[in-house]
């Protein structure tokens, strides 16, 4: 991967988010009803958005390695699953300190937020099932399954606020029935962030990759001199990559 | 792990990636079990053994039998009906069909005010009022400047038919 993309990547990047700044500040006028609280619409939505973004890359990365038997793909899908989870954190967090002021309490247990709740406990169960077969295939194999099946949350997760009564209100852009009540000035600085955030995410994921892809081929050097078989395929550093959870 | 076919690991990477398979997948299916039985858990809990989040006046009322136990009711405020007295504040929560008269023990946080709506937690007496000791804002989808423009609550019954509720 070339390192010159990542370089102007990352300069767009950090444009979006110094042109997003005074715009989510100070352009974009605060709420009639929630106040300056309201602002933090600005980073919550699009840490979501940029969850499920991650969350269908998984998904991709997932029927890819299924078709190819490539081992980069699987490679993908974690580098994506691990933004995907800290994305859906960061929105819970950021949630909850909006929710403390504009609705009274810094959680609740409805619809929204039970499973935003599961979302992050399933990828997180998604990172944690990697690594366990001594067979990378056999390990690259089981973690793409679970990467198709657990993408039904997020159909879930969204579709929450609609489907069941939350405290967490429905949609405002992506509402059933196609209005969008929202004052321009907020529009700009939403879109601003979602871009920002997506572009973020996307110099965030590249530089995660390469950095996985320097760990298998140096664990990959390691053994070539030790193991005994010859094999023409990867041999088995994904096993000892195991994520820190399980340590 | 000899003779699976690809490369052998040597046995100090056995012992890096944990011993034994079956003890791994112990663990996952432990944490796998006690996640799911926790979510359940608090899911049961935030719905107070009800299918649906909160109910509306109209619902209440039409239940004698949820006197005197704890239920979440959501609504609107009506316009005009709040009275804040030192300790309480009353209102009046509506659907557009059924008003409830609601008396909270505290002051409401958030951005509590008439013509948005709220969620009450509490106790509906015999005497029709509903005594909350927690009432939580919910406020709609809308986000408008707050440039003057008068502001016009949303109409409960056309928000009911847009969120399918």
């Amino acid at each position: 991967m070339p390192r010159r993309t990542d370089q102007i990547l990352g300069v767009i990047a950090s444009l979006a988010a110094a042109g997003t700044l005074p715009i989510a500040l100070a352009v974009a006028p605060p709420d009639a009803v929630q106040g300056q609280a309201q602002r933090l619409m600005y980073v919550h939505v699009p840490a979501a958005w940029l969850a499920y973004l991650a969350f269908a890359a998984v998904l991709l990365c997932s029927i890819g390695y299924l078709l190819s038997r490539d081992l980069r793909w699987d490679r993908r899908a974690q580098a994506a699953a691990e933004i995907g989870v800290g994305m859906t954190a960061l929105a819970i967090v950021l949630g909850s300190l909006w929710g403390r002021p504009v609705w009274g309490v810094w959680w609740v247990w409805d619809p929204r937020l039970v499973t935003t709740t599961v979302l992050l406990l399933v990828y997180v169960g998604y990172l944690g099932v990697r690594g366990l077969s001594a067979d990378p295939h056999a390990s690259a194999r089981r973690t793409s399954a679970v990467g198709i099946l657990a993408f039904v949350n997020i159909p879930i997760v969204h579709f929450s606020v609609v489907w069941w009564r939350t405290l967490h209100q429905p949609p405002t852009l992506l509402q059933p029935g196609g209005s969008h009540p929202i004052a321009p000035g907020m529009l700009a600085a939403l879109l601003a962030s979602l871009v920002t955030f997506t572009l973020a995410g996307i110099v965030v994921y590249r530089r995660r990759l390469r950095q996985l892809a320097a760990r298998d081929a140096l664990l990959r050097e390691r053994f070539a001199d030790s193991s005994t078989a010859a094999t023409a395929q990867e041999p088995a550093p994904a096993v000892l990559v195991i994520p820190q959870v399980f340590r | 792990m000899n003779g699976t076919g690809t490369a052998s690991i040597p046995d100090g990477a056995a012992v890096v990636a944990g011993s034994g398979r079956p003890r791994l997948r112990l663990r996952l299916l432990l944490l796998l079990v006690v996640a799911l039985a926790g979510i359940s858990l608090a899911a049961m809990t935030g719905l107070n053994g009800n299918l649906v989040y909160y109910k509306t006046p109209t619902e209440l009322v039409r239940d004698t039998g949820l006197h005197g136990k704890r239920v979440r009711v959501g609504g609107l405020v009506m316009p005009g009906s709040v009275r804040r007295s030192p300790g309480t504040v009353s209102f009046t929560l509506t659907d557009g069909v059924t008003d409830l008269h609601v008396v909270n023990r505290g002051q409401p946080s958030g951005v509590f005010q008439a013509g948005q709506g709220a969620l009450v937690d509490g106790f509906w007496g015999r005497d029709d009022v509903f005594r909350s000791d927690q009432v939580l804002v919910k406020h709609d989808n809308t986000y408008r400047a707050p440039n003057g423009k008068k502001y016009s609550p949303p109409d409960p019954l056309r928000t009911a038919q847009v969120t399918n509720r």
